[in-house]
């Protein structure tokens, strides 16, 4: 079980999806205005992450990586290029499941997190989670582990900007700083900030 | 002329990266090193042209309802040739670019450029535009980079440009520009720089504070 809390916390804070690694990087600039727009997008991040890193793990685990058919009498075969092709299959796959299911059965929470699913399929922080998942070998408990906090990590990172930014709305910043320029210097406080707490270790 | 336009207006004018804020995520991650970069803007470019020419070969084929099914798995495919030639012949280089190279797929440079560009646009277009948004990328990358490695470690592509002061020489280097956060500065600032040249690039604020009357200075 400290395992689970080691991947957990690790990946929310140490190696912060969008702040150390630099992933979901447009939406995470571009949708950051309003704290509560942002709510939503993380929520769906989480979810999001949450499903996809496990579903993937199982696949490339018992499917695709070398020796994965043995059961099938097939050692031999290494299936382990065709990784990225699924893993994005996988969660364009999922998203649009996910859309569904909740149009059907959850209203109130599709019209909040509707307009965001579909962009996540391009969003990089989803894929990037299955791709470090695949090479830092996580067993399933793991994958759960790191989906669930690479997606908190995510999702409090781009709140935390967007409470920033709404109290920047008054400041007077220079005109060509304006807008994406002002952001970007943001986010780097933010990410020295996050730096600060790499020094723990659980 | 207009094709001459595709080619060049990327480069600033129109930069993916500091205009649209596109394929932000590479360009911010793997900077910290020149060679990386340089490898990454081959990469990516080479990406770029394969997946809009694709894209444009049969954008009269395509239902528009898996248009984006099928953009992507043509560019996965294009990504995964890459990788694993990266991988293949150039081990080093695939190692420190870890996974960035496999997110070439969710860029949306590449994506971006084949819905807005190849989706309407013959191949000849679409080809020069591929270039265009790929050199205008690699332009960032390698400032950026150069930036970072020589102020970072006083190396440009390895070499040792500054001699540093724990070898006797007079560089003290800062270490910071080699981590994350400065990677976001100078990325801000040189959105800064190119939209003092270019002012037509401003954003309006959301809110301006409101004029005084009869044209006094705020204290």
């Amino acid at each position: 079980m400290s395992e689970f809390f080691d991947v957990f916390l690790r990946s929310v804070f140490i190696e912060n999806l969008a702040l150390a690694y630099f992933l979901g990087m447009c939406t995470f600039l571009a949708v950051s205005k309003q704290v509560k727009t942002t709510l939503g997008l993380g929520v769906a991040v989480i979810v999001v992450e949450t499903l996809s890193v496990p579903i993937n793990n199982l696949i490339y685990n018992h499917l695709l990586r070398q020796g994965a058919l043995d059961w099938a009498g097939l050692a031999e075969l290494d299936f382990a290029f065709l990784g990225l092709l699924t893993q994005i299959a996988v969660i364009a796959a999922m998203i649009q499941l996910l859309e569904i299911i909740l149009d059907r059965f959850f209203p109130a929470l599709y019209e909040t997190l509707g307009i965001f699913l579909p962009l996540l399929t391009v969003n990089c922080a989803i894929l990037g989670a299955s791709l470090f998942m695949v090479q830092r070998d996580y067993g399933f408990v793991e994958s759960v582990a790191y989906g669930l906090g690479a997606g908190v990590g995510w999702a409090l990172a781009i709140i935390a900007l967007a409470g920033l930014r709404e109290k920047m709305r008054y400041s007077d910043i220079p005109d060509g700083l304006q807008g994406l320029g002002i952001t970007f210097v943001t986010t780097g406080l933010l990410s020295l900030a996050f730096m600060g707490i790499s020094g723990i270790i659980w | 002329m207009a094709l001459n336009r595709s080619l060049t207006a990327p480069l600033i004018d129109k930069n993916p990266i500091t205009l649209h804020v596109l394929g932000i995520c590479s360009a911010l991650a793997i900077t910290n090193s020149l060679m990386s970069s340089l490898v990454m803007s081959v990469a990516l470019t080479i990406v770029l042209i394969f997946s809009n020419m694709a894209i444009s070969l049969v954008r009269h084929h395509l239902p528009s309802s898996v248009r984006l099914i099928v953009q992507i798995t043509i560019i996965a495919s294009a990504v995964t040739v890459i990788d694993q030639f990266l991988k293949a012949y150039m081990p080093d280089a695939a190692r420190t670019l870890s996974v960035y190279v496999a997110l070439i797929v969710t860029n949306c440079i590449v994506l971006g450029r084949a819905e807005a560009c190849a989706m309407s646009n013959d191949v000849k277009t679409s080809i020069l535009d591929a270039l265009g948004n790929g050199f205008g990328y690699s332009l960032v990358l390698i400032v950026v980079a150069t930036i970072r490695e020589l102020l970072g470690a006083g190396t440009l592509l390895g070499y040792q440009l500054f001699e540093l002061a724990q070898n006797g020489g007079w560089f003290q280097e800062n270490q910071l520009f080699l981590l994350a956060p400065s990677a976001f500065f100078i990325i801000g600032f040189l959105i800064w720089l190119i939209r003092t040249f270019k002012t037509e690039q401003n954003e309006q604020p959301d809110f301006r504070p409101m004029a005084l009357p009869t044209g006094e200075k705020r204290p």
